[in-house]
């Protein structure tokens, strides 16, 4: 029987963000405010809205979920660990030698649809499986989880425009608009704005929402398709590193890891918000 | 090559609902009959190979057998990234198809030269490679690639090749095919073709006869799994092996010298290799496909003359 729900996704959501910032911090790894940014998201996905079965991760009828930014592993891993793909336990183990937990994304990991870590790949993929879903008559939808970053990959927009022409309204994708890339700002590097007209343009369902605010998250993913025939797109206006104040908006914390006076304040944060 | 290509994978498709056909906006008067009877599982994504074998990768994952359909570089080099990380990496049903391999596109230019396809693609993991010498063979090889599990790479070359298999040949994975064999004693010289370049090897095999020396000529479809065993075979009864492809460096040559240089040789001789095949520099003079090939040395008489050149300072291992 498939699972999909749990009784409190912000309950999810600070339990995500723990073991992120302990699987970073034990494993020295990069990216934990990509992690924090989309945690929201991961939680009301998994928490309200994915049809998945944890006993079952190929079950074919469930709903698929690429986390196209594959960057941001620790926070997925978590989640699925929560949902029980797989120990909790396991976790402590993200990075380690001889892991599964691979610091991107790894579909050797239960639960995992595709490997990611080069961005611009998730969203094919994805189109791929919701045709293939659609053209089935099957009821699963396809679920993309982007990064605002990853945007800059033209393979993005190659099939932004050839999922309208396909009609594939079991398509979603959620963009993780935190404004901040590798290297810079968003604004700086190669602005996005105006975002939601580009996707209009592009013959998208389009809602922008706060990726903080779990009610208006799981609102929107409810309601996809936006417009009949044709694929959806969730902007989230997101916060890189949201919930930690020393990471908030910092580009250092796109690389750093907290040490452990560190993690013992951002776990007070998280815990205290 | 492609006409016996698309044929097939009709009738493979007409038995089995999972195949379906990926192309790139090109195809014209060759996919129509296929996007006509199954409409359902064909898809033209338009000028953007990237999304084109994401998608492939995608719908493989839902449990379809897809083929990627588009000329020379395209389905392989603007997307290899997606060939290396979605395809073959998950292990995928997904078959890269690439029409006009090689030199086929003649006089278009470096950008339609497929020259390099064959290195890139052998390296990535699980991928099964093959390059049919003609119509029998793609034929053939279409068929064993619908059946094999997992990821491949058709290289084509165009249409109008010539048969070169006067009956239809053993089609084993990963096997060289023979197609000539010297009737009067041991052979001195061994020619390995790939793809389209078997005419050139069976012409320099005429060449060679004429001046006395029966070759021994095999067409390897497979660059991956490569038939090792053969290889070795004859790198022990023969002087000379010569591969002849159309293709440049990390091809056909590599996987011979590979072979021939970690085999088990018993303490016996070991046969020189002679590598004909296209030079790194790009072809940037017009021509045709057959004048091209004689610009880049892949003409019958200079390897005859080559071979014949390198048998006679050849310690003989047998006389013939």
């Amino acid at each position: 029987m498939p699972s999909c729900a749990v009784e409190s996704t912000p309950a999810l959501a600070l339990r995500i963000r723990e073991h992120s910032l302990r699987m970073v911090h034990r494993a020295r790894a990069s990216h934990i405010a990509s992690s924090l940014s989309m945690t929201d998201l991961l939680a009301v996905l998994y928490g309200r809205v994915l049809r998945v079965d944890p006993a079952r991760p190929d079950w074919p009828e469930r709903d698929r979920l690429i986390v196209s930014k594959g960057h941001a592993a620790a926070a997925l891993y978590a989640v699925l660990a929560e949902r029980g793909f797989f120990p909790v336990e396991e976790l402590d183990r993200y990075c380690e030698s001889g892991s599964r937990l691979l610091g991107h994304v790894s579909h050797h990991v239960p639960g995992v649809e595709l490997s990611t870590g080069s961005l611009g790949h998730g969203l094919p993929v994805g189109g791929g499986m919701a045709l293939a879903s659609k053209r089935g008559g099957a009821g699963w939808r396809v679920f993309v989880l982007l990064s605002d970053g990853e945007l800059d990959e033209g393979s993005v927009w190659e099939q932004a425009l050839l999922a309208p022409q396909l009609g594939l309204d079991n398509l979603v994708a959620i963009v993780d608009y935190n404004k901040m890339q590798s290297f810079g700002s968003v604004a700086e590097v190669a602005d996005l704005a105006p975002l939601a007209d580009k996707w209009r343009a592009f013959r998208w369902g389009v809602r922008e929402i706060d990726g903080h605010d779990h009610t208006a998250i799981a609102a929107a993913l409810g309601q996809a398709p936006f417009e009949p025939g044709r694929p959806s797109v969730v902007i989230a206006h997101t916060v890189k590193g949201k919930g930690v104040s020393f990471m908030e908006q910092d580009l250092a914390w796109h690389y750093r890891s907290p040490d452990l006076a560190q993690l013992a304040r951002a776990l007070d944060e998280v815990r205290n918000r | 090559m492609r006409t016996a290509f698309i044929e097939a994978l009709e009738q493979i498709a007409a038995r089995d609902p999972r195949v379906w056909l990926l192309c790139g906006d090109l195809g014209y008067s060759v996919l129509e009959r296929f996007a006509s009877r199954f409409p359902d599982r064909f898809v033209n994504a338009g000028v953007a190979e990237q999304n084109m074998t994401g998608m492939a990768a995608g719908l493989a994952m839902a449990g379809k057998k897809v083929f990627t359909y588009s000329i020379a570089n395209f389905p392989v080099m603007r997307c290899l990234e997606q060939i290396r990380n979605d395809v073959a990496y998950h292990n995928l049903d997904v078959t890269i198809v690439a029409v006009g391999g090689g030199l086929s596109y003649g006089s278009l230019g470096y950008s339609h030269h497929g020259v390099e396809d064959l290195a890139a693609m052998r390296v990535l993991p699980n991928m099964a490679v093959l390059a049919p010498a003609d119509p029998v063979e793609a034929r053939l090889a279409t068929a064993a690639l619908a059946v094999r599990r997992g990821p491949g790479y058709l290289r084509l070359g165009k249409a109008g090749e010539p048969v070169l298999h006067t009956r239809e040949p053993a089609f084993a994975s990963g096997r060289a095919i023979e197609v000539r064999h010297g009737e009067t004693g041991p052979p001195q010289v061994t020619l390995l073709a790939t793809g389209a370049a078997l005419a050139v090897a069976l012409d320099a095999a005429q060449e060679l006869a004429e001046q006395g020396i029966e070759a021994t000529v095999a067409s390897m479809p497979w660059i991956a799994p490569f038939d090792d065993d053969y290889v070795r075979r004859a790198a022990r009864s023969a002087s000379v092996v010569a591969t002849i492809e159309e293709h440049g460096a990390g091809g056909l040559a590599e996987c011979v010298a590979m072979a021939m240089a970690t085999g088990p040789n018993h303490g016996e001789p070991v046969a020189t290799l002679l590598p004909f095949r296209l030079a790194r520099e790009p072809v940037t003079v017009a021509g045709s496909q057959g004048e091209l090939r004689d610009w880049s040395g892949l003409d019958p008489r200079r390897i005859a003359a080559a071979v014949s050149g390198v048998l006679s300072k050849a310690v003989p291992i047998r006389s013939a």
